[in-house]
Parts: C-alpha cells; sequence; structure tokens
C-alpha cells in the first residue's frame, strides 16, 4: 500500500478525482488517497503559501496527483501552480503526446514528449515598473537548471528507450541566457552519446511541428517555450481534457496533474471528463513501478474512448461523467 | 486632385499637432483618404524617370537566390524600380555592414531583405542582425496574412488570418548581463507607448480590410504587469472602435486552438516573442515558410521579407526552394510604392502556377525546382499581353 496526497483542485476538480479514486479501486491498485486542500494562505512574514498540513503530506508521500487549481488573470495572489512547484522545487515538466486512437484530430501519429524546465526562465515572476508605462520582466536561465533539466531529459529518452532529444531555444535573438541554456545541453548530450542531440530554434520547431510532427521525439526547453509548444502538442493530439502531465522534483517528489482548467461553467452537473487526470493517474503508476496496474487502467480507458458508444460531450459523446467512469470501472474489472 | 492634397496636408499637420489624440478626429477632415493604403506615412516618390530604388540585402542561405528571381521576374515584367544591393556579412563581429544596410534603407525608405544568419559561435556581445535592423528603424509592426491557398494541400483548409506583431521590443529587447557567474538575467521590455501604437495599428488595419474581430494574445496570468500592460493599452484602443470586436486569448491556449479550430481568428494582435511562435504556426498551418510574405512597417520605412524568416541553409543553392514567399513579398512592395499594376500581374501569375498550373517546389510535395516555378511565373506574366523584356 503506497500513500498518494489527493489535491482534487477547483471547479470541476472534485467530481473527476472522484472519478479516478472510483477507476483505482474498481482495479484494487494499492494506493491509499490523502486528500488535501492547497488554498493560498499567507504565512508568517506576508509570503504567500501552500497550508502546512498539505506540505507536511507531501513530503511523506512523495507523489502527488492534482486537479486544475484556478489563476487570476493579471492580479491576486501568486499563482498556485506555480507556488506548488516553486515549493517542492518541482523542476522538470513532463507531458507525453501520444494520438489517441478513436479521437480524431487531423494529427495522427503524434509520440512525443515535451520536458519543460519548471522552476525559472520568463516564470521568475520578477517584474518592476520602471517609469510610469514602462514595465520590464526578467527572465532567468541559471546554469545548474539549465543543466538539471538536460539530464533529467536524457535519463528520461534513455529509459523510455527514446532515440532523440531537441533542443529548442532561441539563442539569435536571447543570445546569452538561451546561450547558457544550449551550452549545457550540449555538454550533457557529451554524457549521453548513444541519444541523438538536434537543436532548433522555437518558430522552426513551431512550423515543422504543425506541418509533421512525427519527425519530433523528446523536446526540452526553457519554461515559456515548454508551456506554448506542451500545449500546442496538446492541441494535436485533442486537447487538454485527454493529456497527462507530470512534474518531477528533486528529491524524489513528482506531482502528476491534469493541465485543462477548472472550467467553472460545467462544475458540478457531471458533465467532465476525467480522461485527463486519469492518464497522469496511470503516469503516476508507472513513475511508481506499478506497470500492470496501469497498462490495464489506461487500456480500459483506451478501449472505451475507441469504441465511442460512451463518451463524454468533449470527446463527442452525450454520456455523464459518472457513465464514462462506470463504463471504465467495468472495463477494468474485466481485464483483471 | 489639388483639393485632395490640401485635405492630405491639412490632416498631417492636425496629426503633428495634436498626436495621437485627435487621429481619428482628423480622418473627418479627410474622407477620400482611407480609399487608399492610408497609414499616416507616404512611400518615397518616384525619381526623375519615374523609377523608384529600393534597398536589396540578399542575406544569407537562400535569401540571395531568391533575391535574384525577384530581380529576374522585375527585369522581365519591366517595373520601374532600381535595387541597391547591400551585403551583410554575418561572420564578421563589427557592425559597420548592417549600419550601412540600414543607412541604406534610410535614405531609400524601402528595402527588400533575406533573412541575415546569426551565427552561434559569436561570442554572444554580436547582437543578430536582423534585429538591429528593425529596431533601428523603428520598424514596429510586422504584418503577416495567412491564406489558405487553393493548390496547397493542407489539413486545414480556408484559413484567413492577419497577424500583427509588435516588433521592436518585449523579449527581443536584446537586454542580457551575467550578474553572478552562472545566472543571466534577459529583460523584456513593455512599454505603454509602444503597446498602444501597436494596438492602433492592429484596430486601423482591420478597419481597413473590414475585419470583424481582433484578439490579443498574451501571458497577462503569469506576466501580470508586463502582458498585463499590453493587454490594458488594446483595451484602451478597442474602446475607439466600437465597430470592432476585442477578445483576449492567452498564447498557450492560442496555440491549442490554432491547430485544432483556426477559423475562429480574425486579426490577431501581440508582443514580439508570442508573435514569433503565433506567425509560425499559422505559416505551418497554411503551407509552409515558401508561401507565406511578410512586411515590416514603420513610421518612415518599410522592409519587406518571408513571413517565417528563415536562412533555409540546408537548402540553400539546391535550386529547390521556393519562391513564392519572397514573390509575394516583392508584391507588397509594389502595393507599399503604389505600383499597383505591376503588383497585381505578378501576384496574379504567382498564384496561377501555385493554384491552377500546380507546379510545385519540394516543400509542397512537388517535382519542381526553383527556376522552373520562375519561369512558368515568367510565362504567365508574357502571356497576359504586359509589355515585357526579351526572356
Amino acid at each position: 500500500m503506497q500513500t498518494v496526497t489527493l489535491i482534487p483542485g477547483d471547479g470541476i476538480g472534485p467530481e473527476i478525482s472522484a472519478a479516478v479514486v472510483k477507476i483505482f479501486e474498481s482495479a484494487k491498485a494499492p494506493i491509499r488517497w490523502e486528500e488535501r486542500n492547497v488554498t493560498a494562505i499567507k504565512g508568517p512574514g506576508g509570503k504567500w503559501m501552500i497550508p502546512p498540513d498539505a506540505k507536511e503530506s507531501m513530503d511523506r508521500s512523495k507523489i502527488g496527483l492534482k486537479g486544475p487549481l484556478k489563476t487570476p488573470i493579471a492580479a491576486g495572489h501568486p499563482s498556485m501552480n506555480l507556488l506548488l512547484r516553486k515549493t517542492f522545487d518541482l523542476y522538470a515538466n513532463v507531458r507525453p503526446c501520444v494520438s489517441i486512437e478513436g479521437y480524431k484530430t487531423p494529427y495522427t501519429d503524434v509520440d512525443l514528449v515535451t520536458i519543460r524546465e519548471n522552476t525559472e526562465g520568463e516564470y521568475s515572476g520578477i517584474e518592476h515598473v520602471i517609469v510610469d508605462g514602462v514595465v520590464q520582466s526578467i527572465k532567468l536561465i541559471t546554469e545548474n537548471a539549465s543543466r538539471r533539466i538536460a539530464e533529467y531529459a536524457f535519463e528520461y529518452a534513455r529509459n523510455n528507450q527514446r532515440s532523440s532529444v531537441t533542443a529548442v531555444h532561441k539563442a539569435n535573438i536571447m543570445r546569452m541566457s538561451d546561450g547558457l541554456f544550449l551550452r549545457k545541453c550540449r555538454e550533457v548530450a557529451e554524457n549521453y552519446k548513444d541519444i541523438k542531440f538536434t537543436e532548433m530554434y522555437l518558430d522552426t520547431v513551431c512550423l515543422n511541428m504543425v506541418q509533421d510532427p512525427t519527425q519530433f521525439d523528446v523536446l526540452v526547453m526553457p519554461n515559456l517555450y515548454g508551456d506554448i509548444l506542451s500545449d500546442l502538442c496538446a492541441g494535436l493530439i485533442g486537447g487538454l481534457g485527454v493529456t497527462p502531465s507530470g512534474n518531477i522534483g528533486a528529491n524524489g517528489v513528482a506531482i502528476f496533474e491534469s493541465v485543462h482548467g477548472t472550467a467553472p461553467d460545467i462544475a458540478g452537473l457531471d458533465l467532465a471528463n476525467p480522461t485527463a487526470l486519469l492518464l497522469s493517474a496511470v503516469m503516476m503508476l508507472r513513475h511508481m513501478g506499478l506497470h500492470e496496474y496501469a497498462s490495464r487502467i489506461q487500456t480500459a480507458c483506451f478501449d472505451t474512448i475507441r469504441d465511442k458508444k460512451v463518451l463524454t460531450k468533449d470527446l463527442g459523446g452525450n454520456s455523464k461523467c459518472s457513465e464514462f467512469t462506470s463504463e471504465i470501472c467495468h472495463r477494468v474489472q474485466d481485464l483483471a | 486632385m489639388a483639393a485632395h492634397g490640401i485635405v492630405l496636408s491639412a490632416s498631417k499637420i492636425i496629426n503633428r499637432l495634436w498626436g495621437r489624440r485627435l487621429g481619428n478626429t482628423a480622418k473627418v477632415f479627410a474622407p477620400t483618404l482611407t480609399s487608399q493604403r492610408n497609414k499616416t506615412y507616404l512611400p518615397p516618390p518616384a525619381k526623375y524617370g519615374g523609377r523608384h530604388t529600393v534597398t536589396l540585402i540578399p542575406g544569407d542561405g537562400i535569401g540571395p537566390e531568391l533575391l535574384s528571381h525577384v530581380r529576374e521576374v522585375f527585369r522581365f515584367s519591366c517595373v520601374p524600380v532600381d535595387f541597391e544591393v547591400v551585403n551583410v556579412n554575418s561572420a564578421l563581429e563589427t557592425e559597420d555592414d548592417i549600419n550601412n544596410a540600414i543607412t541604406a534603407i534610410r535614405r531609400n525608405g524601402v528595402a527588400l531583405k533575406g533573412n541575415i544568419e546569426t551565427k552561434h559561435t559569436m561570442p554572444s556581445s554580436v547582437k543578430s542582425r536582423n534585429n538591429l535592423l528593425r529596431t533601428s528603424l523603428d520598424l514596429y509592426a510586422n504584418v503577416m496574412h495567412c491564406q489558405s491557398l487553393p493548390g496547397v494541400q493542407t489539413r486545414h483548409k480556408n484559413i484567413d488570418i492577419m497577424i500583427i506583431r509588435e516588433n521592436t521590443e518585449g523579449e527581443y529587447s536584446s537586454l542580457e548581463h551575467e550578474s553572478v557567474s552562472g545566472v543571466v538575467e534577459s529583460l523584456k521590455i513593455i512599454t505603454r507607448s509602444n503597446s498602444l501604437r501597436i494596438a492602433e495599428y492592429a484596430f486601423q488595419l482591420a478597419r481597413e480590410k473590414g475585419r470583424r474581430r481582433v484578439t490579443a494574445v498574451h501571458k497577462a496570468n503569469i506576466m501580470k504587469l508586463g502582458d498585463g500592460l499590453f493587454l490594458q493599452c488594446c483595451r484602451e484602443v478597442a474602446s475607439g472602435y466600437p465597430d470592432i470586436t476585442f477578445d483576449s486569448m492567452i498564447v498557450d491556449n492560442t496555440t491549442m486552438q490554432l491547430v485544432s479550430k483556426p477559423h475562429q481568428f480574425d486579426v490577431m494582435v501581440m508582443p514580439n516573442l508570442y508573435g514569433n511562435v503565433v506567425s509560425n504556426v499559422c505559416a505551418g498551418l497554411v503551407g509552409g515558410p515558401g508561401l507565406v510574405p511578410g512586411a515590416n512597417y514603420g513610421r518612415d520605412y518599410a522592409v519587406f521579407e518571408t513571413a517565417t524568416r528563415n536562412t533555409g541553409k540546408s537548402i540553400a543553392g539546391r535550386n529547390i526552394a521556393n519562391p513564392t514567399a519572397m514573390l509575394l513579398a516583392s508584391c507588397m512592395m509594389l502595393d507599399h510604392l503604389k505600383l499597383y499594376d505591376y503588383a497585381t500581374v505578378i501576384r496574379n501569375a504567382v498564384l496561377t502556377t501555385m493554384n491552377e498550373t500546380r507546379l510545385h517546389t519540394a516543400d509542397l510535395g512537388g517535382q519542381g525546382t526553383t527556376s522552373d516555378v520562375v519561369q512558368s511565373i515568367m510565362k504567365i506574366i508574357q502571356s497576359k499581353g504586359q509589355l515585357t523584356a526579351d526572356f
């Protein structure tokens, strides 16, 4: 029995988390869930932080599964997702994008992984108003973070039998910052001669990605490019409703999450699609070494989508979330 | 005609005295102006003999060969444009070459350029030459019109998106320093005046072209002050254009929507880096880098190039590059110089070759060489009965 910290989140978060818990029960997966809330609170000294009981739970269990959290635009407290990442030093965001058979998009045969540096870059949150009407945002690139993410990318490629790693950058414009990132990637590539290393400009990647995504394998990049590209790739396979995501941290900590929004318009109406959170939970099982359970649940989920009989609205059907969940539960039990 | 000239100069005087505040009011004084390409500047007038001089910067990779084809087509069609060629050597560390180019553009007012490579082997103090050119000439608006072409096979059909990208500041400010060893800071600058300027440009262009919607692309949930300022400026300008719908979208959602539902977009305006990403995604959606022309407009100068600004080193010198983008860019340049007839003839010939004759280069899956395509274009121009030079 392993403990996992479950963070249901806001909006549709609670209902899709409940769906995943139900499916795991049907699969008899050896997971004990500890539910926690991570609404930002102001700690001593005025700094925003996550509630101490949530932190304690995560430190103990080391593995977390998270639903969507709200982020206000252009005001208010800092992004909760960012805060979680900073608290646990979740430096690598991994998003495997694989075309789902049965959910048709204009792009077929997509099979790539985006690995995004998750702690610094353009999202350092350091901004100043220099004079009235002039704002400066600072993009921070450090040697350590760049080396760490490059090492993770190559390790991931090796462990998952991927053949090439591409560094995505804009070192023609941001000579020093992306130049440093690129140098570190090159250095790390020297130690992984079995994996092909290429570098490509961000704009060229975008251009080629929408024409022929099959040419890409593992992509490693700084924060902002990673954000944009990982969402672009999610769009290729069908959107955030079906894309898993994992955040890997320094001390064996990992939080797997669904990356879609909180969808407040359908919250509480039993219309949500739990696929993204479910696939992230499958990623979590693989990370924990529970491959048999992972395969069973994933097969049940993909079979349900491929059969097209019971699908939620965003997948093109008109079933409820609970019906979709029950269908997967039945299939999981049948596959046992 | 004289009255037209007086009204034109009256509005220019008003614009200079009262600036942007009365910008829209000035238009009331000159109702006939909107029929033409009015952007508060006029292209340089033709010199003696009615011939314009345009600066030509060949650049690296496929730039030189594509631009020589442009000259070939212009010479063949008897276009009254002379090119002043300025070479920029990307292997040098000094900025003399690019400064010469900038001076030439200041002199001529208009330029056509290929992309200048930024070599990785150079020290990081050597800045991108293309960026230097854009910022020195204050070419603040990069305009790209992505349209699906009937003759090109793509996953999405009938795309028609205009992208207006702020071209001088944002992430491309080239302000970087290594504060501590191993820690590099790169500054992204957003200013109110530039944001207002680009938003104003976008809405004016939308109105001129009869477009219904402008979407601002940003990341203000993370960069609250920087992109927040940009968004606020767009909203302010939008309030002065009640006939045009304004909405905004976060950049990662935008890219996702572009690959799944691109038809929802009409006109898009955004800061520099997001513009880079979005314009490349859109170019890929309509068929690739060989098809879309781009223009960089400033208050006094205009520089035309391919929209995605690729050097194309891997295909250089092999006669397989697609000349469409560069030729369409040269037609945009001719429009800018008010040589509309020549522009229309060449543009129609290029599009006929693309859509009807379906002579495609390798990037579109065809077998044609660059010269084949150019020959076909010139044949079509000749067949239209225009005055042409000898083959």
